[in-house]
């Protein structure tokens, strides 16, 4: 278990060093006024929290190449966010517009983007990696140089899906990133309580598939790990999974009392904290002060209350439109 | 030409693999083995082994490999070996494949075909005899077919292809060795039920499987004096209903033929299809013809007893008349 904040120089340029610090700080904000809005009853159904995690999306997302895939979980306000979804379209979709990214059929779980390559938004544990070894599959037999990356907690680990599908890929030697979100609960239940093998990386490589392990509280570490699994997918061509050691602050969803863990165990890892360590690096260097931090907060807030306001502003689509879209329409129609 | 429902699935496959690159297929032991049924036998040859991809015994797995590579842009299509092993996959065809369109505001579509061999008859006992069509057919999201002829296994895959949204095509074991008379090329829809014998007497309504056992039944009826008019459904989602609803109306008279369980079968679905629509047409209550309700049994002379035949299909033909008709 790592114990120790995330600390030291941050070997970024500014441009980048400031944009991770800014993607952490836009799914915070956005997952704090969403608990707000749940609260208020605008947002309804299952809304699963992010909050503690954002290094992973933020230093995962930022290796990627804009043409990349990525399929990704329930949990995955951030993953939309930072792949570029605007901030509007989702909090429309948790309002269940038809201003949303999915029209309002999805919520929170099931946010999809053609556009960005965003494949989901998919609330069955597991369910998103065979799709991904399929869309790898796709692309290697379209002789296209995209990798698929597939974001999953360590719970998905559990279900056949991820032995079937890492299996697919070692064997057919697929460009697929493996992204395990390791926040040590599957809802209530600890890693430890449902794994007899813990080491998730020797699970991986069981398969064939290359492993990497890396502090996802650490955005940095985040970032070069998630680089260097990337180099080594294309170099090597096998598939890499990485582990990404997390932990999320926040209740499973909106109805979990949280009986399964110590209030202490909450604080100890709230000490290390993806936002809070990564700016006090970037100001014990000298390249972020408090104004600076300020000002980048305010300029958040805006696009969250802007977010609000279109959401709140958006329409309710029309249960005839509902009906005609269980099938894609034919060109005719 | 004469040719078997097998060689048609498999100049339908060939002609696919053939005209559009984007086509490949994936399932267990379809390459070098041939196919289960020998469907595929000769593809591996003719098309290689990217493109006539042999899988682990994997159908949660490959079943999702082939919705990711239908959201990539290719046309897959999978073989599933038997419909007893596709409910290993029922996860990834029920919560994503039927979903993804709908719940992504449609922006997706999952351009995917499912081949799945399905029903009994073949004594291999109760775990590799099932018929699960119903199950499929409640979904929305996915369409389902049942080939029940040389023209519909060679016509229908072109069909299936060219949808946008997944389809599950069953063939039913007991099919692959029916011979007749079907041309290189068969252009059909994936729209309507088809009128297999006009009658006018007897609406007998079945698909799949049980169509040659419902046929043999129409002819005996005949000679009994009574003129049944046999419906294969063909579509089992959705359902063709005037089809359906025009042939009940004017025979007055249907039984539903289906080798699922009576109980929440497809059967009971037609059958209410009829009563909320048709009833006071009806000049007898319709009757079915299912399988009975335990697991299919190994010896033959039970597991005949068990499913539908064309004895029992003319036995609930005639219940409804009270009276042979003059």
């Amino acid at each position: 278990m790592i114990t120790a904040p995330p600390s030291g120089p941050v070997p970024f340029d500014d441009a980048l060093a400031r944009g991770l610090l800014a993607d952490m700080l836009r799914v915070r904000r956005l997952e704090e006024k969403a608990a707000e809005l749940y609260g208020a009853g605008k947002i309804r159904g299952f809304l699963h929290l992010y909050i503690g995690e954002e290094a992973v999306a933020a230093g995962a997302m930022r290796a990627l190449s804009a043409e990349d895939n990525v399929v990704a979980t329930y949990r995955e306000h951030g993953h939309a966010l930072l792949r570029g979804m605007a901030m509007r379209s989702i909090m429309a979709e948790m309002f269940g517009k038809v201003e949303g990214c999915s029209r309002g059929h999805g919520g929170s779980m099931h946010l999809f983007d053609a556009r960005i390559r965003l494949f989901g938004g998919n609330a069955i544990v597991g369910g998103g990696l065979p799709l991904a070894v399929g869309l790898a599959l796709a692309e290697r037999m379209q002789d296209s140089p995209r990798v698929t990356a597939c974001f999953f907690g360590e719970g998905a680990i559990a279900e056949g899906a991820f032995h079937e599908a890492m299996n697919l890929a070692g064997l057919w030697r697929l460009p697929v990133l493996f992204c395990c979100e390791n926040n040590l609960y599957a809802m209530g239940t600890a890693l430890s309580r449902s794994e007899a093998q813990t080491d998730l990386c020797l699970k991986a490589a069981s398969y064939g598939v290359s492993t990497l392990r890396a502090d996802g509280q650490d955005v940095v570490a985040v970032h070069q790990t998630t680089r260097a699994a990337l180099e080594r997918l294309r170099n090597e061509g096998v598939p890499v999974f990485v582990e990404y050691q997390t932990y999320r602050y926040r209740a499973h969803s909106m109805f979990d009392p949280e009986l399964y863990r110590d209030k202490s165990e909450v604080e100890a890892w709230k000490s290390r904290g993806p936002l809070h360590t990564y700016s006090a690096r970037l100001k014990a260097e000298g390249r972020l002060s408090e104004a600076e931090f300020l000002a980048l907060d305010s300029q958040v807030g805006d696009e969250v209350e802007d977010a609000v306001a279109y959401a709140e502003s958006g329409t309710w689509e029309s249960f005839d439109d509902l009906m005609r879209a269980v099938h894609t329409a034919s060109p005719a129609a | 030409m004469k040719r078997s429902y097998r060689e048609a699935l498999r100049g339908a496959l060939r002609a696919a693999l053939a005209g559009d690159p984007r086509v490949f297929m994936m399932g267990e032991d379809i390459g070098r083995y041939g196919g289960t049924y020998a469907v595929t036998k000769g593809l591996l040859d003719e098309f290689g082994a990217e493109r006539i991809r042999d899988t682990p015994l994997s159908e949660l797995g490959f079943v999702g490999a082939g919705i990711g590579a239908a959201l990539g842009g290719m046309r897959p299509i999978v073989e599933i070996m038997t419909v007893n092993f596709s409910l290993l996959a029922l996860d990834q065809i029920v919560n994503t494949a039927a979903l993804y369109h709908h719940m992504s505001g449609g922006q997706f579509s999952v351009p995917l075909v499912i081949r799945v061999a399905t029903g009994a008859g073949r004594q291999v006992a109760a775990q590799h005899s099932h018929s699960f069509e119903n199950w499929y057919a409640h979904i929305p999201g996915i369409k389902v077919l049942a080939p029940a002829t040389v023209e519909d296994a060679r016509g229908m895959l072109a069909a299936a292809l060219a949808d946008p949204d997944p389809v599950v095509m069953f063939e039913h074991v007991q099919l692959y060795n029916l011979e007749d008379e079907c041309p290189d090329l068969v252009e059909v829809d994936i729209v309507s039920a088809k009128v297999r014998r006009p009658g006018s007497q007897l609406s007998l309504i079945t698909y799949g499987g049980s169509l040659p056992k419902t046929l043999v039944a129409a002819e005996r009826l005949a000679t009994l004096g009574i003129d049944a008019e046999v419906i294969d459904l063909r579509v089992l989602r959705p359902l063709d209903a005037p089809t359906v609803l025009a042939s009940v109306r004017k025979c007055r008279r249907a039984v539903v033929i289906d080798e699922c369980w009576r109980s929440g079968s497809l059967a009971a679905e037609i059958v209410a299809l009829i009563v909320e629509n048709a009833f006071y047409d009806l000049d007898a209550p319709p009757a079915r013809v299912c399988s009975e309700e335990v697991p299919i049994p190994y010896a033959k002379h039970l597991e005949d007893a068990v499913l539908p035949q064309p004895e029992k299909i003319v036995d609930a033909a005639l219940s409804l008349f009270g009276e042979p008709p003059p």
